[in-house]
């Protein structure tokens, strides 16, 4: 799934998306409350919130597995670059 | 804050300095029985935060108390520039032989209290200075080292008093700075300080207005005095535009958006940094630009909120453009700033182009600031731009747009 908000771009590979435990620690980590979950505990994306984001890194620290990304984010005003 | 006449006579008799038998009303009924407590002619005047009050006939004189009452009555109905009285207050006619001023003021240049006394009182003391600049007398003090009788007598004898009324007037000055010090006023004036015929002064009137930021340090003060916490007593009612400024500041806990205040010009301005937003509005009036508003942003405000307040500014009306300007920031980041505002024109269908004359916040996450300001063609400066320079293009620019 992908979100796009005017600055920021949040993607998360769907797999990772519906992993309930996955989404939860997202919606922990992110400071300004980007992620939160479905009542099924799947991810869900908030897009009021996306261009709050503070380029943390904290949900790209909490990834599943570091060598394959499942959560990016692109900043839309520098070309769509990657937060790494 | 501004405190009513009644409060301010109150903050004086509390300090030891003299004043007349007053009382405060707010019934027709208790104005009589003061006045009958007085027992004989009185003065009854408006309580209203605002002047003019004898020429709207907020101030009348009654010979018996039936007549304090009926005036009471009158008055307490009578709105004056906008203002419904908080209640009346009813004082005895004093037989005045002459009157005089005192006053302390805070002069914010030197950073120090000023007293001012002068033998002409009962009228503006500009006007004194102006029409009999020799019947002014000044003297600049500390506000941390005490204050001596020395000094007051000093003020007092360089307009030509001496003798007894020199002797009498010195405790009531001395009395009035250290009411002025300790309550942190920024004014403290009696005016007119009446001398009677056996020689004795008395406070006839005073106005005292105290440092907002301090109301917590006098909150015994202020509740003795009745005054509630909700009560702004600023010098005049909030706009409904500072309004909405307080609404978009208590939206969001994060940052700040303060001190909203509505002016009346064309650039509207996004401004912050502890004492630059002071220098940001004064070096835009001095390069001859007419802001629309002044604020305090900072403390790491969210992109909502540097949004939200941005809107505001842009949709006042008259504005044509804003400027968004702060010193070099640490604890706010330059590139949430920048998506607030630039958000702000987005969502209001203007080119941020166009809208913002200039972005000169250098600082913290300013590489990322920079890169959207960029990406939207806005004009930015960095820190290499003094807040002077960056005030002065905003001026050049909107006097550009509006020619
Ligand atoms: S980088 Fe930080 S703020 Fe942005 S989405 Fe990830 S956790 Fe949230």
């Amino acid at each position: 799934m992908r979100k796009d908000g005017t600055f920021i771009a949040v993607e998360v590979e769907d797999s990772a998306a519906a992993d309930a435990a996955f989404a939860q620690k997202l919606t922990e980590v992110c400071p300004v409350d980007i992620f939160a979950q479905e009542p099924d505990g799947s991810l869900r994306i908030v897009d009021g919130n996306l261009d709050e984001c503070v380029l943390c890194r904290l949900c790209i620290d909490a990834d599943r597995d570091p060598a394959h990304p499942a959560v990016k984010v692109l900043k839309l005003y520098d070309a769509g670059a990657l937060l790494v | 804050m501004r405190f009513f006449e009644y409060e301010a006579r109150e903050i004086v008799k509390r300090a030891g300095i003299p004043v007349t038998d007053f009382g405060f009303a707010t019934e027709p009924s208790q104005a009589r029985e003061i006045a009958q407590r007085i027992g004989g002619p009185t003065v009854v005047k408006s309580q209203v935060l605002t002047g003019g009050r004898m020429k709207a006939g907020g101030v009348k004189f009654a010979d018996t108390p039936e007549e304090a009452e009926a005036y009471a009555r009158d008055i307490l109905a009578l709105e004056i520039k906008g203002h419904m009285p908080r209640g009346v207050l009813i004082d005895p006619k004093a037989e005045v032989a002459q009157e005089y001023y005192a006053g302390v003021v805070w002069d914010g240049p030197r950073k120090q209290p000023v007293m001012i006394f002068s033998p002409v009182g009962g009228i503006d003391i500009e006007q004194v200075a102006e029409e009999q600049p020799d019947k002014v007398g000044r003297r600049h003090f500390s506000n941390i080292l005490p204050f001596s009788e020395f000094m007051a007598k000093e003020v007092i004898a360089s307009t030509g008093v001496t003798g007894g009324a020199l002797n009498k007037l010195v405790p009531i000055l001395t009395r009035l700075a250290k009411v002025f010090v300790e309550n942190d006023m920024t004014l403290a004036e009696i005016n007119p300080l009446g001398q009677l015929a056996d020689g004795s002064f008395v406070a006839l009137d005073a106005h005292m207005d105290m440092e907002n930021e301090a109301r917590g340090r006098h909150a015994k003060l202020l509740a003795d005095l009745g005054v509630g916490s909700e009560e702004t007593r600023q010098a005049r009612e909030a706009t409904p535009f500072e309004i909405a400024g307080e609404e978009v500041d208590a939206q969001d806990h994060r940052g700040v958006a303060g001190n909203v205040t509505e002016f009346d010009g064309n650039l509207g301005l996004v401004i912050g940094a502890g004492g630059g937003s002071l220098t940001l509005f004064d070096a835009v009036r001095a390069h001859g630009g007419k802001p629309a508003n002044y604020c305090e942003i900072g403390g790491n405000p969210s992109v909502a909120k540097a949004c939200g307040l941005a809107k505001l500014v842009l949709t006042k009306p008259g504005v044509d453009q804003i400027a968004v300007m702060m010193s070099i920031v640490s604890n706010t980041r330059v590139d949430i700033v920048a998506r607030g505002v630039i958000k702000a024109c987005l969502e209001l269908g203007y080119d941020p182009a166009r809208k913002i004359a200039i972005f000169r916040i250098p600082g913290a996450w300013e590489e990322e600031g920079f890169k959207i300001l960029e990406k939207y063609g806005v004009e930015y400066a960095d820190r290499s731009v003094s807040l002077n320079e960056a005030a002065r293009r905003a001026v050049e620019k909107i006097q550009g747009v509006a020619a």
